[in-house]
């Protein structure tokens, strides 16, 4: 058979996943609750991934009563469906080869919704232009982002790795694909203290670093960030704008959760307009590709695929390999190349769903902002535990200071002791959030992260089990 | 001026210009192929020129871009479907052409040429997607049974939730009955099901675990000519070895053994081959493979200690009298345990073929057998960095694998459906074959299966030498010809592989029969035309 060692490399270096353990026991606890074995809750609260339909929050009505309609034409004839939903399934169908959502359309997405996505670019970007064959929708931003990186790579065997600068803490999947196409990530960390702050200090001293283990090309930036839901300032990303200058960084500005902001002294504000606003020479030269994606945000369809990249200051020669690549993927699942255009061109006011559509994203992001505030003060409440504030994305990484008698038995355990915490807080109290180990974190410090885009009534809940579970285990290990 | 003038200055300047750029061609390349040189960047260059800045060199290029990258190619979706496209456009500005309109045969996609969808599938998706319809009287109740049972399934009853990875579980189970049903019963475990973003994501995944090894230990991978170019592209990509076995044009396309260990046994010079990928029913060439050849490939697997891929998407595409659709899998366990405990293999299905056509929607699935469950639990961790296939596709599939039974109320309307699109595929490859091997130059091998023919043409040398003194592969040149004087959009043979000296193109058999009647007529009369022109 084939073995392990006859396999790629690329793929053995990816890590595996620390809370795979979690993930098979939150499977069982979930089947166990549904033949009804006693435990101390009724239902496990599931809030490890950054997805808001399975924490409850609803779909937005009007993006499924279009995608309904594009897949069940004779609806769009029909009185079912409000009036704007059938103008725009028409418009979304006419633009489908045959009219049929299940044709493949060209490889960086259906010609309209395309040009619907940079016009959308243009207007959130205060007039900065946007060329629609700069833009390619995928399947979810994270596909595109490997599409990037891939190009990025130098594979030759003898040629030192490439590195790419990633963040401390930073989402795993990301790291995981940089390994499995043969780069290196480049650690830079983020500082706690300061609300989880970059700081280009730290850039200039992770780029050092790598010299002599790998050659870097990229600078990877989330913003706002994940897991720690910091939200850069102007100023900051000109620094880091200039930084990527100098050093000859190509810039990946992964920015999915641009609709969540609520800080109350944050704006999100794009890579691409900072780097409009700065002008020649850095807006002429400055290779940059933004991320977003129809996962995050109000919408949260995150199983339908739909993300596209942005790509600014490209080589024209290069461009031609791109579209290459992508052409071989095929084209994105047409129902998420829909929903971007849902998420690019919203009902307007007038439209007969506007007050519908207006009412469940107020309701979205009030609960959010609302869920953000309770996390604060209950985490911040508690004894070793701590939080900073959470200006933007769905997460919140709050910080744990745990016992020396906790961490000496998950030592014994041979487990993180962030790993040993989340376990039995599953088991015990039946929630499931992913450890801090999982993302990369300073030595000697602990977190947690769980989505916070959930409905309240959930949030509440939590909460609550958290803090009982919490100052238990405070207790037992005191 | 002012930063923010700056980029505004740009495109004032621009936006007359962007409408109107040129298509160049690239010279020193094999094929034509055009570069879209923007307004936009010659505007920049000159900015910088202006304002006294050296052009500095681009972070990212062609020099130290990945060189794996820039061997990739994939003629379905290259040159000259390109140029169709410019066509179209040329055509929508009112540009006067021989023909008014560009038929684009180029690609499997049914639905673009017009094959209606499956009416069951589509209901059960529109309640996937808002389930407010469930009280609708207008949908079937089997379809609303099927939408709450795929709801349920999924994270917090929205098909806009995340799956797991290897996909959701129920509809793994779902799959894994089916391959049982269509097997036999011969037994499948869910557990080594895994749902993929089509199937070309799932034989990617494969390949990326694979490929391994330097210089002479580099793994081959044995594919046929002419192939898939997916196949290919990814072998580039991977800078794994393509091992080219070459099928027999003279016997219907079918596969011979002897040409399998002439190709292995060269390769074992420079490489090390390890995979051997087949597509059955093949594309481009649409041969139905023997049961015998089946058996021979399996055991040529065994003896070569070869990891199969089994790519078996056009499985319900079988037209030919006499041919039929053997499993792999249902061979290997029939070939005993010798055979059935220890070949390892990978098979392949989709949504996107067969009769359901639903390419948009990039469902599909592999099934993997007899791995080294270490090299499963690699296999599961790779799949993880793709988060999860399309929650939509995955339903599909569900309905795919699980359709309406006797007893059910859709069950009628929707065997008169797939009937009716199997049935009208048939018709089209018999007319296909007939029609094409009237033409003198032009021979056609019966269509026994898939959505393609792949015909071999004669080439005058005049036109050969044209070509090479144009630069261009000879039926690179012919098909393009094809495409400015009858708007048909072909793929040459080159793009897929083909025996030295031979030239061919593949052509889809979807368009619907009149219109297929008037392609096939179209590319005759050409043919003759050409062969006149150059002779």
């Amino acid at each position: 058979m084939s073995a392990l060692q006859e396999m790629s490399p690329n793929v053995r270096n990816i890590k595996q996943l620390q809370y795979v353990a979690l993930i098979r026991r939150a499977s069982q606890i979930k089947e166990e609750l549904r033949q009804k074995v006693r435990k101390p809750y009724k239902e496990m609260i599931d809030v490890c991934w950054g997805d808001p339909h399975r924490a409850g929050v609803k779909p937005l009505t009007f993006v499924r009563q279009v995608l309904a309609a594009c897949l069940y034409p004779q609806l769009v004839d029909s009185d079912t469906l409000p009036v704007d939903v059938r103008q725009r399934a028409r418009m979304l169908l006419r633009g489908c080869a045959g009219g049929s959502v299940g044709s493949y359309t060209a490889p960086a997405g259906t010609s309209e919704i395309v040009h619907g996505i940079s016009e959308f670019i243009t207007r959130r970007d205060g007039g900065a232009p946007s060329y629609p064959e700069n833009i390619y929708i995928s399947p979810g931003s994270q596909w595109a982002l490997q599409n990037i990186i891939n190009v990025l790579v130098n594979s030759e065997p003898s040629s030192p790795k490439t590195g790419v600068l990633t963040p401390l803490p930073c989402y795993s999947t990301t790291i995981s694909s940089m390994v499995g196409l043969g780069a290196v990530a480049v650690p830079y960390s983020l500082c706690e203290e300061r609300g989880w702050e970059l700081q280009v200090e730290e850039l200039q001293r992770a780029l050092e670093s790598a010299k002599g283990v790998c050659k870097p090309v990229a600078l990877y930036i989330v913003n706002p960030g994940n897991p720690t839901g910091y939200v850069q300032s102007r100023k900051s990303m000109q620094e880091v704008i200039r930084f990527a200058s100098e050093k000859r960084l190509f810039l990946l500005a992964d920015e999915v959760y641009q609709d969540c902001v609520y800080g109350d002294n944050s704006e999100f504000v794009s890579y691409k307009r900072v780097l409009a606003e700065m002008g020649p020479p850095l807006s002429d030269t400055v290779e940059l590709a933004s991320f977003h994606s129809a996962s995050k945000g109000f919408m949260g369809e995150c199983g339908l695929r739909g993300g596209y990249v942005e790509l600014v200051n490209m080589d024209p020669a290069v461009m031609k390999y791109i579209y290459t690549l992508f052409s071989a993927d095929s084209c994105a699942p047409v129902l998420g190349q829909f929903a971007l255009d849902l998420l690019t061109s919203p009902p307007q006011p007038g439209d007969p769903s506007y007050p519908l559509y207006r009412q469940e994203t107020r309701h979205i992001r009030s609960t959010l902002v609302r869920n953000v505030k309770r996390v604060f003060e209950v985490v911040n409440s508690l004894p070793g535990f701590s939080c900073q504030p959470v200006e933007g994305g769905v997460f919140a990484f709050p910080r744990m200071h745990l016992p020396p008698a906790a961490i000496h038995k998950a030592t014994e355990m041979g487990m993180q002791p962030d790993l040993f915490y989340c376990a039995r807080l599953l088991e015990e109290a039946g929630v499931f959030v992913i450890p801090g180990c999982e993302y990369g974190q300073k030595e000697g410090t602990y977190h947690i992260r769980f989505c916070i885009m959930v409905q309240e009534d959930i949030m509440e809940e939590l909460l609550r089990r958290l803090t009982s579970f919490h100052t238990q285990f405070m207790k037992d290990f005191s | 001026p002012t930063a923010r003038e700056g980029i505004t200055r740009h495109a004032a300047t621009n936006h007359g210009q962007r409408r109107a750029k040129a298509w160049r061609p690239v010279e020193g390349l094999n094929c034509q192929f055009s570069v879209r040189r923007s307004a936009r960047d010659i505007t920049n260059m000159s900015q910088q020129a202006a304002n006294g800045l050296p052009c500095r060199g681009k972070v990212l290029n062609l020099d130290n871009m990945n060189p794996n990258v820039r061997r990739v190619e994939y003629a379905v979706r290259g040159a000259i479907v390109q140029r169709a496209l410019q066509i179209d456009k040329e055509l929508k500005e009112g540009v006067k052409k021989p023909f008014t309109e560009v038929i684009k045969a180029n690609i499997g996609d049914a639905h673009a040429m017009g094959q209606k969808p499956i009416t069951f599938l589509r209901q059960v998706l529109a309640l996937c997607a808002y389930p407010d319809l469930l009280d609708d009287n207008k949908f079937p109740d089997d379809s609303k049974q099927r939408a709450r049972r795929i709801l349920e399934a999924c994270g917090g009853h929205s098909i806009g939730a995340y799956s797991s990875s290897q996909g959701i579980e129920c509809i793994r189970q779902d799959v894994a009955r089916y391959i049982e049903k269509r097997d036999d019963g011969i037994s499948s475990d869910p557990d080594n099901i895994y749902l993929a973003t089509g199937a070309s994501d799932a034989i990617v995944t494969m390949l990326k675990l694979l490929v391994c090894g330097k210089g002479r230990d580099r793994t081959g991978v044995m594919i046929s000519i002419p192939q898939y170019p997916l196949y290919s592209a990814a072998l580039a990509d991977l800078a794994a070895v393509q091992i080219n076995y070459y099928l027999d044009e003279d016997k219907c396309w079918s596969l011979d053994i002897a040409e399998l260990k002439r190709a292995v046994t060269a390769a074992r010079q420079h490489c090390n081959p390890r995979v051997i990928c087949i597509i059955n029913p093949g594309n481009p060439t649409g041969q139905v493979q023997s049961r015998q050849c089946i058996e021979d490939v399996i055991r040529f697997a065994k003896e070569e200690h070869l990891f199969l891929m089994a790519d078996e998407v056009y499985q319900d595409n079988v037209y030919a009298e006499g041919c039929k659709f053997h499993s792999f899998k249902r061979v290997l366990f029939e070939m005993g345990p010798e055979y059935s405990t220890t070949v390892e293999m990978a098979s392949f299905h989709s949504t996107s073929k067969c009769y359901m056509g639903e390419c948009g929607f990039r469902g599909g699935y592999m099934e993997v057998i007899n791995m080294d469950p270490e090299v499963k639990a690699q296999l599961t961790k790779l799949v993880s960095v793709r988060l999860c296939p399309p929650v939509p596709g995955q339903a599909l599939l569900d309905l795919v694998v699980n359709p309406p039974q006797p007893d059910e109320p859709s069950y009628d309307k929707f065997m008169k459906e797939r009937t009716a699109v199997l049935a009208a595929l048939a018709e089209k490859a018999g007319l296909t074959e007939q029609i094409f091997n009237t033409v003198p130059g032009i021979t056609c091998n019966p269509v026994q299966g898939a959505m393609y023919t792949f015909p071999r043409i004669t080439l005058p040398q005049k036109a050969i030498d044209k070509a090479k003194a144009e630069g261009q592969v000879p039926d690179m040149f012919y098909c393009m010809k094809l495409l400015e004087e009858e708007g048909i959009c072909l793929v040459p043979g080159s793009g897929f592989g083909q025996r030295e000296g031979t030239f061919h193109f593949r052509m889809t058999i979807l368009p619907p029969t009149e219109k297929l009647k008037f392609v096939l007529q179209k590319i005759s009369d050409f043919h003759i035309r050409f062969t006149q022109e150059f002779s």
